[in-house]
């Protein structure tokens, strides 16, 4: 690992680009490992999901242990789906040892959406109830109130829906997560970026940064599918269109455009604090991502072969 | 208050059956008559049923109150018709089938699945507002339970999965936290929705809850 760590990145000033990667079902970790490869030195943290959509996976803490191993800096994604608050301790005993010191505080998507339908979901805490859990923990005390033997210090996020309907209540728990000591928020999907304006201008008044998140889109159908079916998520109809206008094939390298102009603008006009890149499944195209955008390697910490500082 | 039940599928009824084939069929005259799973009609239609598999219904009867002690004294008339069975089929939520195990020393079989306590919001339409968790949120939630009618239980608001006032796992599915969040917002209580809300006590009481009246 070279240069700062995330929370030193995330109060540098610079734009903060961040991706990630989703664990493999089963065994075989090499495309994982491949991911990491092409993501550590390209961008200042990589998430790695928890079961994301409640699909059972190789563990997100699992998978920073392998993104720590290969000189990356994880951001371990943590819901509270599977954990009560025995497990969601431990865990973060666990990370804590192992170099591991971002988390993001996440609810969990429901249990009925993913591939083991029937089985049970915990809920016990909600993310807002997390981040201050962390917290606690941080003060070297559990959640029973005792005594630890070597507390935690993590740099805590947590993520909010710019584009919900109704939007206010999704401000409403975003100033409770602010409250409860979340330092970044990386958003869901955002694509009309006037909308997003408008909720960084209310973002602004706390003092977090915020990443907005870019969902790759690989397809015209792709991006109405998540209009119809993924909540929080809005595709302008101009963005369809241009996906649709380009030959067979020629999708793929249209999503990387737009991905990469929305993060130039994003940079340019300095409305938000820098960008979580979710390219879903299609994680080797992110440095042309970044390229599209016009950041460079330069632009992030990590740089290859610099040594330690 | 009622307690919601469902048919079990025949397919179980018939697997909870095997190697008995002399059966003595009970259904409740309350709730379960309500959802039409243990009434009367419902009880004539397992007779037959059952009797079209092959097996020998020895007698039947409807319980006014299943799940009342008075129960004891209804079983006690039918004494010859339940002595011949192998069984007792029960068609009454499993507060009735508890209160039949007790006063039986046969099988007692459950031919529905209690699912929850309702309430009647229109005719025939029962609906879950109380998961009984032992900790009423109801005081800054505006009168409607994010512990029953949120599926994640959340206590701080909304999650991500919320659109248009529905929930994502069903559209047919009010979200509980837009429900909130618009009566609080007509009460003008939108602070309460920003207060912080500590994680619920899991063992108010432990399992199983029981409760002595002085």
């Amino acid at each position: 690992m070279t240069g700062q760590s995330f929370k030193e990145v995330l109060n540098s000033g610079k734009f903060v680009v961040t991706s990630e990667i989703g664990p493999p079902k089963g065994t075989n970790i090499e495309k994982m490992c491949h991911h990491i490869d092409i993501l550590k030195d390209k961008v200042d943290a990589i998430n790695v999901t928890d079961h994301q959509s409640s699909v059972m996976r190789f563990p997100s803490i699992g998978g920073c242990l392998h993104v720590k191993e290969q000189g990356g800096e994880p951001i371990l994604q943590m819901t509270c789906r599977d954990r009560n608050q025995m497990a969601l301790q431990g865990e973060l005993l666990l990370a804590y040892t192992r170099g591991i010191r971002n988390v993001l505080c996440l609810t969990g998507d429901s249990i009925v959406v993913g591939d083991h339908k029937q089985a049970a979901d915990v809920f016990e805490f909600d993310s807002v109830q997390l981040l201050r859990a962390v917290h606690h923990m941080e003060s070297g005390k559990d959640l029973g109130g005792n005594d630890l033997d070597g507390a935690v210090k993590f740099c805590a996020g947590a993520i909010v829906t710019p584009e919900a309907h109704p939007l206010e209540p999704q401000l409403i728990k975003f100033e409770k997560k602010v409250e409860a000591g979340a330092e970044f928020f990386q958003t869901q999907a955002v694509y009309d970026l006037d909308n997003f304006s408008k909720f960084m201008k209310h973002a602004r008044q706390f003092r977090v940064k915020v990443l907005a998140g870019i969902v790759l889109l690989v397809s015209a159908r792709m991006a109405k599918y998540m209009n119809e079916n993924v909540p929080g998520i809005f595709v302008p109809k101009n963005l369809i269109d241009e996906l649709a206008s380009v030959p067979k094939g020629g999708a793929l390298n249209k999503g990387i455009e737009i991905a990469g102009r929305m993060i130039a603008e994003l940079k340019n006009s300095s409305v938000c604090d820098g960008v979580h890149i979710m390219a879903i499944g299609k994680e080797e195209v992110v440095p042309d991502i970044l390229a599209a955008a016009g950041l460079s390697v330069d632009n992030t910490t990590h740089v290859p072969g610099s040594g330690g500082r | 208050m009622k307690s919601i039940t469902r048919q079990k599928p025949l397919e179980e009824i018939e697997r909870q059956l095997e190697g008995m084939d002399r059966i003595y069929l009970v259904g409740c005259g309350t709730c379960a008559t309500m959802t039409k799973t243990g009434g009367r009609e419902e009880v004539l239609n397992m007779k037959e049923h059952l009797q079209g598999l092959g097996k020998m219904v020895t007698g039947w009867t409807v319980i006014p109150i299943a799940c009342d002690e008075m129960t004891d004294v209804s079983l006690k008339e039918s004494n010859g018709a339940i002595s011949n069975a192998h069984c007792v089929m029960v068609m009454s939520c499993a507060l009735g089938v508890h209160r039949l195990a007790g006063y039986i020393n046969k099988p007692v079989i459950p031919a529905v699945d209690t699912l929850f306590i309702g309430l009647e919001e229109d005719p025939g339409s029962f609906h879950e507002v109380c998961a009984q968790c032992g900790h009423c949120v109801l005081g800054f939630t505006g009168g409607i339970c994010p512990v029953t009618t949120c599926h994640k239980h959340l206590l701080n608001g909304p999650c991500g999965g919320t659109n248009d006032g529905k929930c994502e796992i069903d559209r047919t599915k009010n979200c509980a936290w837009t429900l909130i969040y618009e009566r609080l917002k007509t009460q003008g209580r939108l602070d309460v929705m920003r207060k912080y809300q500590p994680p619920r006590n899991s063992h108010v009481i432990p399992r199983p809850r029981m409760t002595k009246i002085s």
